[in-house]
């Protein structure tokens, strides 16, 4: 660790959170998500606004102190996170990148008709609902009729 | 009353009906009959527990005590408590707790709907967060009541029983009072009795695809959101969700 002598770009703190996991889900980062809304100095400060995808997600402080930690690790002491509700978190926010990713790790990708467009294992579009919600507050559970396989399917906010 | 006060009064009631049901749906943890309605009420609760969060939180703000959203849930009794009394009745089997969940979603959807709109930029934003969020609930509840009410002979039998148990308890989210009074006057909240001909209209439609007879009597149980009575089961509720902060004042981690 060492203390910047030079302010980072925001561009290069874009890329640093990137590198940031989701907690839960780590094959996207926390800019893939969607939940990172803005990146800026105020003076020597850098404030972040992050917006929580659901109220209640046991996640949010966690990837509060992964933000904290990674920005550190940086160099950046002076840091506020700015928690914004409105407007509220869509995953219309998730990025392509992250869908290819969610779909490769085997979660389908959340779709404007409410459901999985196909299985993310065999690529069936014979596809079935479990239950509306799954291992996390973001996702449901399906399973498909032809590999038998269940998966996850990031649900469609 | 001073219009903070009522703010305030009106902030608890919206945070304590998820608080309580909130708490009332995670009994369910490890109880539910199948593995994914297990998950899918903790799920729920987890919701509530997160727009408590929110709605407790603002409470605190406009109290200008100095208090935390925890502060309010935690180091309050009975009696200061603002949610409805549908809230704190127990949980029953597990279509009561759908039946329940179905009329309080309902009730919900349409009041974040308005609430969007409040004239107070942090309910506005609230509401619109929680309303995502509550209109899947809304999906899922609804569903499982037709499920269920159109289900087997014993499943409707256990369903209409629900209803006739949980139908007294509608009226008191109609109510109004000086505090709503206040809050229609400053464009931050609707009147409850306007929301009345909306539910009405939605309630019925999914208890008839359920087959289910809503019953004709309006007699409302009341108390809870004015704070006048609560049921003797909220007292009960407390010595369990307050537990640690009892045996341990203060205590943090």
């Amino acid at each position: 660790m060492s203390q910047v002598t030079t302010q980072p770009t925001v561009e290069q703190i874009w890329d640093w959170l990137d590198a940031v996991p989701d907690p839960e889900i780590p094959v996207i980062s926390l800019v893939d998500l969607g939940i990172i809304r803005d990146v800026a100095w105020e003076g020597g400060t850098l404030v972040v606004t992050v917006t929580p995808t659901y109220s209640g997600c046991p996640a949010t402080s966690v990837i509060a102190m992964d933000i904290e930690t990674a920005l550190r690790d940086r160099g950046i002491i002076d840091l506020n996170l700015k928690t914004q509700i409105s407007p509220a978190w869509t995953t219309d926010w998730l990025s392509e990148k992250g869908r290819t990713r969610l779909e490769a790790y085997g979660i389908a990708p959340p779709q404007p008709a409410g459901g999985p467009e196909k299985c993310p294992h065999c690529g069936s579009k014979d596809v079935t609902r479990v239950s509306q919600f799954g291992s996390t507050p973001c996702k449901a559970h399906w399973r498909c009729q032809d590999c038998l396989e269940p998966f996850d399917y990031f649900k469609c906010i | 009353m001073a219009c903070e006060d009522a703010f305030t009064q009106f902030l608890l009631r919206m945070g304590d009906n998820t608080l309580i049901l909130g708490h009332r749906v995670s009994e369910w943890c490890g109880h539910a009959p199948v593995l994914e309605e297990d998950i899918a009420l903790a799920n729920t609760a987890l919701d509530l527990i997160g727009q408590t969060q929110m709605w407790l939180g603002l409470a605190a703000e406009v109290q200008g005590e100095g208090k935390s959203a925890d502060d309010l849930a935690f180091l309050r009794d009975a009696w200061d408590f603002r949610n409805v009394l549908l809230m704190e009745v127990p949980n029953g089997d597990f279509g009561r707790t759908l039946m329940r969940q179905f009329l309080f979603d309902a009730w919900h959807s349409i009041q974040l709907g308005r609430l969007m709109k409040s004239s107070d930029d942090r309910v506005a934003a609230i509401a619109e967060k929680a309303s995502k969020e509550v209109a899947y609930h809304l999906e899922r509840s609804a569903d499982t009541v037709v499920g269920l009410g159109d289900g087997t002979e014993e499943s409707h039998r256990r369903m209409q029983e629900a209803l006739d148990y949980l139908w007294p308890y509608i009226g008191e989210m109609f109510q109004s009072d000086e505090t709503d009074a206040e809050m229609v006057k400053a464009g931050i909240a609707p009147d409850p009795a306007s929301l009345r001909e909306e539910y009405d209209t939605l309630v019925s439609r999914v208890l008839t695809e359920a087959t289910l007879t809503i019953p004709e009597s309006r007699f409302a149980h009341k108390g809870g959101r004015t704070g006048a009575m609560h049921t003797e089961h909220l007292g009960h509720l407390l010595t369990q969700m307050q537990w640690l902060q009892r045996a341990y004042p203060g205590a943090k981690w």
